[in-house]
């Protein structure tokens, strides 16, 4: 076994993928009255590949979130997973942070932490951006290894990480050294559920809370005031008309081709 | 050279220019006069230089280094970055693949900037048209910072023809930071997808979801995909079963295709699949149970077995 490793895992509260989401009428920020709330699917992959890296090598697993009040409770449910601690960014000044800012504030949680390796994942189900590990790997100087599907650190005195990433044409294998930021997708393992025995102990694991001035940035530079882009408008997706709908049958197979003949799919 | 320079980055494989290059450089066109950046390897850039002016493109800026291969996508944000501090273009277009956003972000990160992910169209007024949450949401939002930077979704925007040009290719002279932290390409395995087009660019999609039943039934629907000239696609229950590889997955986490046809064969249609297809022309839906939510985007249903 190496040296243990210091684990920062990135966990994002985001709403439910599965129900209609939607912006709030008021600032265009994403409507968290109406929404169910839950831990951002891939940071769980994060979680589980943290306890994987901390089984083998041995180490500490911090959360680290940055969201309102509120997202404590998705805080708790990730420490269920088996994490040791948390740590929570959250200031009145953070709400409608465009991603540019909020990879500023994680950078400077970041640099308020101790850690040999970043976990987070690939993209978060609300914006679909993907771009905080990279943005994150540009503030901090740090490599970057994204998509992950499937990662490995070495056991020598200056670790290196090593993962597969996979690309439109086939995957790459890439390395770098520690210090590392890693993004994994949903294929790199399989995540647990919480034991009765980890709901109960995560009740009592620390959470430590950052308002800005603890991390060092100005509450003007972030939320709405700072945004480096601004909504104009926004609204629902237009209704498709309705559709033939046939039962099966002898004549299916004659109507569906009438139907790709006539929008000119066929010829 | 003009106020209103717009910087595309060019997406090839090193032989060709990708499809995504044409798309962007219409949508560049909407908001000024667009400069290519083509950043190669090693070996000639004159094949994807041809392909630059037969796509009508008057101004290219070449850069070439190992780096770009070695390091992913690091040297190639740099050398954007460097271009807009020297070129201060009206904005920077990269495609939305995910290599392109993350150029997209630390382009953000280096210049102070704004921007904006997985467009779909961009105004006159530097607009830019997004769909957000499965595509149940159609959002309109500008950059206020910087200079404006734009990841426009492959496969959406719609290409006009231009005339052939001789374009003057500007070389630009690459330095590296040594301060950044890189990573190493150590291999780069191809998986061959063998005759079918890419799912992304592909007209016809056929696609399979758990109702297809096993690995050898998805083989009906590759018959299908081949008979139309067609990519095969398939759901997250399909890939995580086994029954297809995860690559050809459709959705929130897959591949978000738009295809002139899209046939969807034993899925169920969860809000995160539709994400991948909603923008799809024409849905074809084929399903035992006529309850299955995805029949609500069909224009042509069809319920019963497969
Ligand atoms: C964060 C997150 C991200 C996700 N991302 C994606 C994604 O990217 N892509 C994706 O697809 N899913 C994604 N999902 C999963 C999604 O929620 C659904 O579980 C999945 O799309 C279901 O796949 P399915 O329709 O094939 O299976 P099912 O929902 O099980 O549907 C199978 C369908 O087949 C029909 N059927 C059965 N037998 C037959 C037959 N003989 N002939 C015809 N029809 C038949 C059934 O009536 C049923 O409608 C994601 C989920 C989460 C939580
Ligand atoms: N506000 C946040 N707090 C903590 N982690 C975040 C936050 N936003 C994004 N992340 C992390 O970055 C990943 C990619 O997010 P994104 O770039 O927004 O798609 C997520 O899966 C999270 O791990």
């Amino acid at each position: 076994m190496g040296k243990p490793l210091d684990i920062v895992v990135l966990v994002k509260q985001v709403p439910d993928s599965g129900a209609p989401r939607s912006l709030t009428a008021t600032n265009a920020t994403v409507d968290r009255e109406t929404a169910d709330l839950v831990v951002n699917e891939m940071d769980e992959y994060a979680i589980e590949e943290a306890l994987r890296l901390r089984k083998d090598h041995g180490g500490q697993i911090t959360l680290l979130t940055m969201g309102p009040e509120g997202a404590v409770s998705s805080i708790r449910k990730a420490l269920q997973l088996g994490a040791d601690a948390a740590v929570h960014v959250t200031d009145s000044a953070l709400s409608g942070s465009c991603a540019v800012k909020t990879s500023l504030v994680l950078a400077a949680a970041l640099r308020t932490l101790s850690w040999d390796i970043v976990l987070c994942g690939a993209a978060a189900t609300d914006g679909q951006l993907a771009v905080i590990p990279a943005m994150l790997s540009a503030r901090l100087a740090a490599p970057a290894l994204t998509s992950a599907r499937a990662l490995t650190i070495d056991d020598s005195d200056t670790p290196v990480a090593h993962v597969e990433r996979q690309t439109e044409t086939g995957y790459q294998k890439l390395r770098a050294a520690l210090p590392v930021i890693v993004s994994v997708t949903d294929t790199i393992n399989e995540p647990r559920y919480p034991t009765f025995r980890e709901i109960m102990a995560a009740k009592s694991k620390p959470i430590l809370t950052l308002s800005l001035s603890d991390i060092g940035i100005d509450p003007g530079d972030v939320g709405v005031a700072g945004a480096t882009s601004a909504v104009d408008d926004f609204s629902p997706r237009p209704p498709k008309g309705a559709g033939v709908i046939v039962p099966a049958g002898d004549q299916v197979g004659k109507q569906l081709v009438e139907f790709l003949a006539e929008r000119r799919l066929i010829n | 050279m003009t106020d209103s320079q717009v910087l595309v980055l060019i997406d090839h494989d090193g032989g060709a220019i990708a499809k995504s290059a044409e798309e962007l450089l219409a949508v560049a066109r909407v908001i000024g006069e667009p400069a290519a950046v083509l950043l190669t390897g090693s070996g000639s850039p004159e094949p994807l230089v041809r392909g630059l002016a037969v796509l009508g493109v008057v101004t290219v800026f070449h850069a070439s280094a190992a780096e770009y291969a070695q390091h992913g996508v690091v040297p190639r944000a740099e050398t954007l970055a460097a271009l807009v501090r020297e070129h201060r273009p009206t904005a920077v277009l990269v495609p939305a693949t995910a290599d392109g956003k993350e150029i997209a972000g630390r382009l953000a990160v280096l210049t102070d900037s704004g921007l904006v992910t997985d467009v779909t169209e961009l105004g006159e007024d530097g607009k830019a048209v997004q769909e957000i949450f499965a595509g149940d949401v159609i959002v309109r939002s500008h950059v206020t910072v910087g200079t404006p930077i734009f990841a426009v979704r492959p496969g959406v925007a719609a290409v006009e023809s231009v005339a052939q040009v001789e374009p003057s290719v500007i070389a630009v002279r690459p330095e590296f930071s040594a301060a950044v932290g890189l990573s190493e390409v150590v291999e780069e395995v191809a998986e061959p997808r063998g005759s079918r087009p890419e799912l992304t660019e592909a007209k016809v999609v056929v696609s399979g979801g758990r109702g297809v039943g096993s690995a050898e039934d998805f083989g009906l629907l590759e018959e299908l995909a081949d008979q139309l000239g067609g990519a095969v696609g398939a759901s997250r229950a399909a890939t995580d079963g086994g029954l297809y590889p995860h690559r050809y997955q459709v959705g929130q986490t897959g591949k978000t295709v738009s295809p002139q046809l899209y046939i969807a064969c034993g899925i169920s249609g969860a809000i995160q699949h539709k994400a991948g297809m909603q923008t799809s022309k024409n849905i074809v839906v084929i399903n035992t149970d006529e309850t299955s939510p995805l029949f609500e985007m069909a224009d042509f249903g069809v319920v019963g077995d497969l």
